[in-house]
């Protein structure tokens, strides 16, 4: 007899759990579900996050929310929201995400809940008080789907005391930059006159600023490919020929920017061309041998100017999928307001709230140098960094190759005219 | 009383008894206990395996791209056309696969074979020399790839600075064109060879001693003695090492991603099909493509296995 039970409750329990499985498969049921006191939310490792982190406790209490969060290096959160977002998970609320590199396809996907209500809802939150370029950036077909929370532009990093020692001064003009690497590589040969990312695909960001400096851009007004005009040519030359020529003695056609950074921190380039938010890994003795020597100027100009970009490089949207959107929200208008932003932005992230740039505060502890390069670039910034694509990965790797071709002593300008073709048919598929 | 008995009063209950629909339930679950007590692996090989491989199946015939759940046309025999023509990209990652999976299987078997040689007669310190071998085993590969890496770095990594106190000019391995594959081979190589002795040192520690002790009466040398006897007798035991090992070669993912990134450097340098497949959906979001180019990879890896296992029967013989 009790055996007999033990059969029927197990074989019922089977039956139920596999009833259940097929009921949770079937349904997302966003539209009946209740609001959640639990705010999920999933960051990057970035320091950004820290000061967010450390600040969470009190918006738990001023919100009576609990927040969860799931903090993932750059490349698994990239992971994770493929996974999650496309099997149309709900267990993440809040994500923060590269409006450039993935807010296009994730918009398209319809990963992202449309903002544009909120954010206008609330005006002592004040959404006019946002740079344009980064709003640009987060806004998709007319509909905001994000909040930039850091904003980047390129500068120019150099080493004080080796420009003292051979007696020039800080470039202005590509010329004077090129003529600067070159003195300081001859007369010291381990001394790399000027080092900058060279892998194929991280090289692109950097690059891009050369390339509107230089007159160019990745596509043209009319929206086709622009990779092979001479312009663009140019800057290829220049910034592959730098590395080249003036560049780390066996260069890697591999390095992002922890490795530049790398050898720039080591005391092992004069010129390094990189964002500034990632200023403190010069300038914190910690992390760096010429932390006292390190200074800052905005890029120098080209044949069109000094145009570096002016771009958000994260910001926080929301599942589209989420049952519990309003909560999210709330998050978000905590995280991204004014004083929050100010706090962060004093933490070394420059930030995308003008009000917060205009305040004296907000770059009080900026070395001087790096705050006029900054008010400098985002003036005249352009607002993307890559080609303003749907899969921005490939479009990259494209795009790229010439730069490597160059570093490794190839024909730039058949480079350029394979990635012409190579990107132009790219464009055409992906409008299909 | 044993499970294995069908009760009896199951069974004449069955008939006609008072017992209703519960007393049914439990008869048909003792009648298919068979199916019911194997269900639960069952169910798991089916979620776990068969499931993924079908829908991986049918991604492969559809156009899918940009999200899973987006819209797909279902396109045929398409993607396995566009990869099986592909010259730039999926070609040379077959190739970079085999040599791979070949070079490397070959050093880590040479080399197995010969450091389990020496174990194999006991001595004094075998078991902390058991110990130090074992080290690069228990290393988690992305960690085994991020150390190598750094060791490897052509402008501060150890390697070099090595190299230059002896006056040798530093090399690049990891960031060269030519010497990336190579230097990952070596990775592999120094990760899993121990495995590879672990293998085959059981074989030769289950081996008889007399035909060997028979071939040293009769005057044979440790060479003959080890190609003429040993080797021929472990054969068995090579092709499973061969065969545990290659799968795992095969599919090598961790070190190849760790050292050179998506896409396995700026010209796909190490990039194996693998990688490439996991470039094609997380990097470009191209998931019939990608599950084309896993599929087929899929019937690489069974072809090269249900070959080695043939070989296996054929020396078991």
């Amino acid at each position: 007899m009790k055996r007999r039970s033990i059969v029927k409750y197990a074989a019922v329990a089977a039956a139920m759990s596999l009833g259940l499985t097929a009921c949770s498969g079937g349904g997302g049921g966003s539209d009946q579900a209740k609001e959640s006191g639990t705010v999920r939310v999933t960051l990057a490792n970035h320091v950004w996050t820290e000061g967010i982190k450390a600040a969470i406790p009190e918006f738990e209490k001023s919100s009576g929310l609990k927040v969860e969060l799931t903090q993932l290096g750059e490349d698994q959160l990239s992971d994770q929201y493929n996974v999650k977002l496309n099997a149309g998970s709900d267990e993440i609320d809040v994500m923060m995400y590269r409006p450039l590199q993935e807010g296009k396809a994730f918009a398209k996907n319809g990963y992202l809940a449309d903002l544009t209500k909120n954010v206008s809802s609330d005006s002592g939150w004040d959404w006019k008080d946002y740079q344009e370029g980064p709003v640009k950036a987060t806004t998709v077909d007319g509909k905001v789907v994000g909040v930039p929370i850091i904003t980047e532009r390129e500068v120019l990093y150099y080493r004080k005391d080796l420009l003292q020692a051979a007696g020039l001064q800080v470039p202005k003009t590509m010329e004077e930059l090129e003529a600067a690497a070159k003195a300081i590589k001859a007369s010291s040969p381990d001394t790399a006159g000027f080092v900058a990312r060279t892998g194929k695909s991280a090289a692109v960001t950097q690059f891009s600023s050369f390339l509107y400096s230089f007159g160019g851009d990745f596509m043209d007004s009319n929206g086709k490919a622009s990779v092979n005009t001479d312009a663009a040519k140019k800057a290829y030359a220049y910034y592959g020929g730098l590395i080249k020529n003036y560049g780390p003695a066996n260069v890697s056609t591999d390095m992002s920017w922890p490795e530049a950074m790398a050898i720039f921190t080591q005391g092992g380039a004069a010129f390094y061309t990189e964002a500034d938010s990632l200023y403190k890994n010069a300038t914190d003795p910690a992390k760096s041998k010429v932390a006292d020597k390190v200074g800052f100027a905005a890029l120098p100009a080209g044949p069109a100017g000094s145009k570096p970009y002016n771009i958000p490089s994260w910001a926080l949207g929301v599942n589209q999928n989420s049952s519990n959107q309003d909560n999210a929200w709330k998050f978000i208008q905590w995280a991204t307001s004014k004083e929050r932003t100010l706090a962060a932005q004093k933490a070394g992230v420059p930030g995308p709230r003008t009000s917060v740039w205009s305040n004296p505060d907000g770059t009080s502890t900026y070395p001087k140098d790096l705050a006029d390069a900054i008010a400098a670039s985002a003036k005249n910034g352009v607002g993307h960094d890559r080609p303003e694509v749907v899969t921005v990965g490939k479009a990259r790797e494209i795009v790229g190759a010439p730069i490597v071709a160059t570093i490794t002593g190839a024909d730039t300008a058949a480079a350029a005219n394979d990635a012409q073709t190579a990107f132009q048919t790219f464009l055409d598929s992906e409008k299909k | 009383m044993s499970v294995l008995n069908p009760p009896r009063s199951a069974r004449t209950r069955r008939a006609g008894g008072p017992a209703g629909a519960g007393g049914n339930f439990s008869a048909w679950a003792n009648r298919h206990r068979k199916w019911l007590f194997a269900a639960p692996a069952m169910i798991f090989v089916g979620v776990l395996i068969i499931f993924p491989l079908a829908w991986t199946l049918y991604l492969s015939l559809t156009d899918s791209q940009g999200s899973v759940r987006a819209a797909t046309e279902f396109i045929g025999l398409q993607n396995y056309l566009t990869v099986l023509s592909d010259t730039e990209r999926f070609w040379p990652a077959v190739g970079r696969t085999l040599a791979f999976t070949g070079v490397a299987l070959a050093f880590e078997v040479v080399l197995g074979m010969g450091i389990a040689l020496l174990l194999w007669r006991p001595f004094r310190g075998e078991k902390w020399v058991r110990v130090a071998i074992l080290l690069p085993l228990v290393a988690t590969p992305v960690a085994v790839g991020m150390m190598w890496r750094l060791i490897f770095d052509p402008n501060i990594g150890f390697v070099n600075q090595l190299l230059g106190m002896v006056g040798i000019p530093p090399q690049p391995w990891l960031s060269g064109q030519d010497t990336a594959l190579g230097t990952t081979i070596f990775m592999d190589v120094w990760q899993w060879t121990p495995m590879v002795v672990l293998i085959l040192l059981a074989g030769l520690t289950s081996l008889s001693d007399e035909p060997d002790e028979a071939a040293r009466v009769d005057g044979a040398n440790a060479f003959q003695r080890f190609f003429y006897i040993t080797l021929p007798l472990m054969m068995p035991t090579v092709i499973v090492a061969i065969l545990l090992r290659g799968i795992d070669a095969l599919k090598t993912f961790d070190i190849l991603y760790a050292t050179k990134g998506k896409g396995g450097g700026s010209f796909h340098e190490v990039e194996t099909l693998n990688v490439y497949a996991y470039g094609l959906s997380f990097d470009y979001n191209q998931y019939g493509l990608s599950s084309a180019v896993l599929i087929l990879f899929f019937m690489i890896i069974i072809g090269s296995m249900w070959l080695l296992t043939m070989r296996k029967k054929a020396v078991s013989k």
